[in-house]
């Protein structure tokens, strides 16, 4: 036998709730209508949150921000999948993630209005900072599944980046080193279609994310991202794998970046309306409000005072934001080192003597 | 253009920085074939800074190749291209993200001509967004020059205006070894300068008196020499001549320049944003040391960026170099 085939590989596509809000019954999760209405919930704050931090960043109120707009069933599909005691290892987009997990949004907003203090929040160990150098923190959740799988832990690390990070050397590190070691580590990707300027199609020649997991040996799946059932549903299964000790995944979210790249950009250069309008109707909040409706668990009513509701949330996350007492300038010294080294010292002395002058 | 129209060619554009990048790219794509530029965005967005605007539409993507995100590839795969024949410019969007490629910048493209006898060289520039001040987000600020002038092989240019980006930069695209190319962002936008229509060369190793002076030597690099003319100028109402030096490439360092200035005022004061410790100040105050100890009045001053991780916006202010800084460090020379 001369030639014989020595892999074969195929990679599913997950849906369950559809633009018109329809169900695949039996592709169903079991969620009560509880928490169906804690993601709805939380998808329309990752909204509002998304709209208002746009709005500060016009009134020079905010610094660059990198709206999430059109990946919310992504990030909450992750987010309500998880348990406090995993890792959340996020990249820049993840504010979403964050929301749900109960992160204060003043504190998130704090990050990004350029104040180191919103980076990492105490009352939540296992959720890193923001990592912006594409494709990195791959690595470090790799290596959280790692030390879970070395000590046997029940728990696992969510590691997140985009499709255009799936062209880094990191990445192919970080899911071979998860392989390996059988890291409890469940990738995920969220496939916006677009890394700046660069779409999906230039990033690579094959069709999906997911299917590079065969690759490196662990289990990859594409899930419509604009749904949150089968990103939840997906997510949960790895996550079970993962905690069982039973090896890491990778989840590929297709989804869309309904807005600019961040504030800084303009993405009418690049894409047409057309296509982002064709997204649109693709709407991961609509389409659980249509399901929602159809099931009688929601109405206008309840879409109003929901809104009113998290409109009064936001204003006064942003009020706390913004009546924080300002950051010292000489707490950039503080932390480089455990201990203040004899240049730092002098350094910040001679910056506070400018200050106080 | 059309065919009959009768134009007659300017001799001089008010240019900007980012401006002047892309017509020294463009020229130089004009006067040679094997001029290439790969990058994140540079393609059909034109760069985040726009320093590729419409370079896409004038030579093709054949020419001008939006490359996947991974900077290790793009300067790996550019050695190859150099190796076979092109002369690839390379943009990294931020000098925060050079990082991937520094293991093929270090260990491939600064040691090529050297390890090859002389057989294989890399006529490859790199060009990044370097400095602070614009309120970024991190690691969009950082002014890492010293690991790249720490490394042999590597060619450092760093402009402070439109002219010399332009003819630096043209001059780094006809060079037959690799230079890493760092682009003012702070400045990118902020003057407008005569600068010649036609192509023109600066050439690297010589530094550019910005202003003379007898009292004081400020020499400065990239976006601080702004700063140090702004001390200049505050100094200049006290009745301190302050020279200033914009050294325009630090790697080939012209060292003449340098030394000549430091003997004829005898005091210096180094300006740059980049960390103090290891940095390239320490580099220029040893070699002053060294070629002017007796001539010298005061001891050499650093005015540097803090020895700490690039602060965010909200603090970045108190970071950045400024002219009242640098006015003190004079003034501590002077009243030595
Ligand atoms: C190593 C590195 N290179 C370049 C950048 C600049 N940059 C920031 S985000 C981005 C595109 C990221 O695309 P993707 O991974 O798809 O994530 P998305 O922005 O779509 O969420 C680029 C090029 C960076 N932050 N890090
Ligand atoms: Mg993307």
């Amino acid at each position: 036998m001369p030639r014989t085939t020595i892999y074969e590989a195929q990679t599913i596509r997950l849906q369950i709730l559809m633009p018109d809000g329809s169900v695949d019954r039996s592709l169903m999760p079991t969620v009560d209508d509880g928490q169906i209405l804690a993601l709805y919930r939380g998808m329309a704050t990752m909204r509002a949150v998304d709209e208002k931090a746009l709005k500060l960043q016009r009134q020079g109120r905010m610094g660059t921000w990198a709206p999430l707009r059109g990946q919310e069933a992504a990030q909450a599909g992750v987010a309500h999948a998880l348990e406090p005691e995993d890792w959340i290892v996020p990249a820049f987009r993840e504010m979403g993630v964050l929301i749900m997990r109960g992160v204060p949004i003043h504190h998130i907003m704090t990050y990004w209005v350029g104040d180191s203090r919103g980076a990492v929040h105490p009352d939540f160990p296992r959720i890193l900072p923001t990592a912006v150098p594409v494709g990195s923190q791959l690595l470090h959740g790799a290596g959280i599944g790692m030390a879970m799988e070395l000590r046997d832990e029940p728990h696992a690390a969510v590691a997140f980046a985009g499709d255009g990070a799936s062209s880094e050397g990191d990445f192919h590190e970080a899911l071979n080193f998860a392989a390996v070691f059988k890291a409890r580590t469940v990738f995920v990707i969220q496939n916006n279609q677009w890394a700046i300027s660069v779409p999906f199609s230039k990033q690579t020649v094959v069709s999906s994310i997911a299917q590079k997991a065969h690759a490196y040996g662990l289990p990859g799946i594409q899930v419509d991202g604009n749904d949150v059932f089968a990103v939840y549903v997906a997510v949960k299964e790895a996550l079970e794998q993962a905690r069982a000790g039973r090896g890491p995944s990778l989840i590929e979210a297709f989804t869309y970046r309904m807005g600019d790249h961040t504030t800084a950009d303009d993405a009418s250069r690049y894409r047409t309306k057309e296509e982002v309008e064709s997204w649109e109707a693709k709407s991961p909040i609509a389409r659980l409000r249509l399901f929602m409706t159809a099931q009688g668990l929601w109405d206008q009513a309840q879409e109003e005072n929901l809104r009113t509701e998290v409109e009064g949330l936001i204003e006064e996350e942003v009020r706390l934001m913004e009546s924080r007492a300002p950051l010292e300038p000489g707490s950039m010294f503080q932390h480089m080192y455990a201990d203040l080294p004899w240049n730092l010292k002098e350094q910040m002395e001679s910056l506070q003597a400018e200050v106080a002058s | 253009m059309s065919a009959h129209a009768t134009t007659t060619t300017p001799q001089v554009e008010k240019l900007t920085i980012a401006q002047a990048v892309k017509a020294a790219l463009r020229q130089e794509m004009q006067r040679d074939e094997r001029v290439i530029i790969l990058g994140e965005d540079v393609g059909k967005d034109g760069g985040v800074f726009r320093a590729t605007e419409g370079l896409l539409d004038e030579f093709g993507e054949r020419r001008v190749m939006d490359t996947p995100l991974a900077e290790s590839g793009i300067v790996g795969t550019s050695v190859g291209l150099a190796l076979a024949g092109f002369r690839p410019v390379v943009e990294i969007q931020f000098t925060g993200f050079v990082y991937p490629a520094l293991n093929q910048l270090l260990a491939h493209v600064a040691r090529f001509r050297h390890r090859t006898f002389g057989r294989m060289h890399l006529p490859m520039v790199v060009r990044m967004p370097y400095g602070g001040g614009i309120h970024a987000p991190e690691h969009h600020s950082e002014s890492y020059e010293s690991i790249f002038l720490n490394t042999p092989g590597l060619k450092v240019a760093v402009p402070s205006n439109p002219y010399d980006a332009k003819g630096l930069l043209a001059a780094a695209i006809r060079d037959e070894d690799p230079v890493i190319f760092m682009e003012p962002k702070l400045i990118y936008r902020a003057f407008r300068q005569d600068v010649p229509a036609e192509p023109y060369t600066v050439e690297f190793g010589t530094a550019r008196v910005a202003k003379e002076g007898a009292n004081l030597t400020l020499i400065a690099y990239g976006a601080m020499v702004r700063v140090a003319m702004d001390a200049a100028e505050v100094l200049q109402k006290d009745g301190v001549s302050a020279e200033v030096l914009d050294l325009r490439t630090l790697n080939p360092l012209d060292k003449d320049a340098v030394i000549g200035s430091a003997r004829k005022t005898g005091r210096v004061v180094i300006v740059h944003e980049a960390p103090r410790t290891a940095g390239f100040g320490a580099e220029l105050s040893a070699l002053i040391m060294e070629h002017a100890l007796l001539e010298l009045l005061a001891p050499v001053q650093r005015v540097a960026g803090f020895d700490v991780t690039f602060p965010l916006p909200k603090i970045e202010g108190h970071y950045m170099p400024s002219a009242a800084r640098v006015v003190r460090a004079a003034r501590a020379a002077l009243e030595f």
